[in-house]
């Protein structure tokens, strides 16, 4: 990846595969993310995206290869496991945030009984970051009286909570009503700006343009292509590519 | 205001709108209906010239010697009667979340366990447990009458408490575990924060008709030595032979004991749902 190769390795994934039943969801995959780096993956429903990145946190279970993920290795072990939990947040495309729980609830779930961290302390951090995501009025609220665009910035601000040092964002914005998606993108632009390593699946090439550091195709499981923003939009060297660019950029 | 403030609208159920009539012609049906019952009855009765003794038994209950409040057999009965299910109510909901989590653990020899125990207890006669757990296993670990008892009725009942957990977690979307796994939540305590608080609303229906029916069973004990409101009202009759007296007191005395129960439950409901309407 260009220019950034003195920083270091977030995330490497090598020789990756992995089956559902008989199905093989994922290809051989190779991949590196640097610190501050920001990647793009995109591609056509049932490529893998999602399988990927929840594969960085092991949502999902890799079988075979190499899961690297700030110099923790995953593993069937648990200590792995949580300890690369802690370190990378996910923002999902349905948000699950928990409707039991207050806004404010929701964010300090993680720091009082994952951190163990005291109740002032977790609480100053949840408002910190729900100022941040710019809906701190909405502290008292229950998720469901959010709208959608609110709801994403409350599971976007759950996972700064964390203080990750990867974001790992899964079609943040596909569930989400036309008008409300640029509020979360915004969200996460400003989140780049502060340079946080991330992995963003989404279909919304205006928001690559403008974040991605590297562009990610993925098709049938495997990296079919990964170029700048630039070359990728410009040039795409694959046909796959080419037909996938066309057809979502048609409009 | 804009479109992000006002967010979605919940749907609302419409109240049902319900014809508006007078009490008076509910009572009346309900006398009606009483009427009716009580006639039967009396009429079965004398036609085998039964000779109702009602006044005998206030004294079940409960008697004043010298000044000096008495508690009656049927009443000491009731007390027993709600130990036993206390107790047995308590171990049966442990036993049913255990299960419960057995079914869902990643070991084999926890799932074939919980599935070994819920096939052999829900496929065998009540009965023929409390008697296996009596005659059986008691003489070997040395439990007393009223705690075999017990451990009879809860290993029954737990069974089905099992189900009604298991139903509930499954209820809780996927999305709310892989949150908080992605959290790095550990497992206790997405179990005890987001998935059992969801679960609960969905759970508390059933396992209030799993409460009753264990009060219920619980008269089954009777068949072993347990002084039980069922044991006592056996007793009764073997005194006084006024079956029909001594059997319907009873049956009104387990009757108030569940109502109390599920009125009790559904105000507890309510005040969860209201918790829960935002959901």
């Amino acid at each position: 990846m260009p220019d950034s190769s003195e920083k270091p390795l977030m995330i490497e994934l090598r020789g990756v595969n992995k089956w559902f039943g008989d199905f093989q969801a994922l290809r051989s995959i190779d991949l590196e993310v640097r610190l501050g780096e920001r990647v793009v993956v995109c591609g056509p429903s049932g490529s893998g995206k999602s399988t990927m990145i929840r594969c960085m946190n092991r949502l999902e279970r890799h079988e075979e290869g190499t899961i690297i993920i700030d110099g923790i290795e995953l593993t069937d072990d648990m200590k792995n496991v949580t300890a690369v939990r802690r370190e990378v947040g996910m923002v999902f495309q349905q948000f699950n945030l928990f409707p039991h729980l207050t806004v404010l609830d929701n964010l300090m779930l993680a720091p009082l009984r994952s951190r163990k961290l005291p109740k002032n302390e977790a609480r100053e951090i949840a408002m910190h970051y729900l100022e941040r995501v710019r809906i701190p009025e909405q502290a008292e609220k229950y998720p469901g009286q959010l709208s959608g665009g609110q709801q994403q910035r409350v599971a976007i601000a759950r996972s700064l909570c964390m203080k990750p040092r990867i974001m790992l964002f899964d079609e943040p914005t596909s569930a989400l009503d036309p008008e409300m998606i640029k509020e979360v993108l915004d969200t996460m632009v400003e989140l780049a700006e502060d340079g946080m390593t991330m992995v963003v699946v989404t279909h919304e090439m205006g928001f690559a343009k403008t974040v991605a550091d590297s562009m990610v195709f993925m098709d049938e499981g495997e990296i079919v292509e990964a170029a700048t923003p630039a070359d990728f939009f410009s040039a795409p060297k694959s046909e796959r590519t080419k037909t996938f660019l066309s057809q979502i950029l048609i409009h | 205001m804009t479109v992000a403030e006002v967010g979605r609208p919940r749907a609302s159920r419409a109240p049902l709108k319900l014809r508006k009539r007078s009490p008076i012609i509910d009572v009346l049906q309900v006398a009606v209906l009483a009427a009716v019952l009580i006639w039967f009855t009396l009429k079965g009765a004398g036609a085998i010239n039964y000779n109702w003794q009602w006044y005998r038994v206030p004294v079940m209950f409960y008697r004043v010697v010298d000044g000096e409040f008495i508690l009656g057999p049927l009443i000491e009965g009731l007390f027993m009667t709600l130990k036993i299910s206390g107790a047995a109510l308590i171990l049966a909901l442990f036993i049913g979340l255990a299960t419960a989590l057995l079914r869902r653990s990643n070991s084999y020899s926890g799932r074939a366990l919980a599935y070994g125990y819920l096939e052999l207890i829900r496929n065998t006669p009540l009965i023929v447990q409390i008697y296996l757990f009596y005659f059986v296993l008691a003489p070997i670990v040395g439990t007393t009458p009223f705690w075999t008892g017990v451990i009879a009725l809860a290993v029954f009942e737990g069974s089905f408490t099992a189900e009604i957990f298991r139903a509930g977690i499954e209820s809780v979307k996927k999305g709310q575990w892989e949150a908080s796994d992605s959290l790095g939540l550990p497992r206790h305590e997405t179990f005890r924060r987001v998935v059992l608080p969801q679960a609960l609303p969905l759970m508390l229906p059933p396992l209030t008709g799993q409460m009753v029916s264990l009060i219920k069973h619980s008269a089954i004990l009777s068949a072993v030595a347990v002084f039980d409101l069922t044991t006592v009202g056996l007793d009764l009759i073997a005194d006084t032979f006024m079956a029909f007296e001594v059997w319907l007191s009873v049956a009104g005395v387990y009757l108030a004991l569940t109502i109390t129960l599920s009125v009790s439950v559904s105000l507890f409901e309510n005040r969860i749902r209201k918790r829960a309407q935002h959901w």
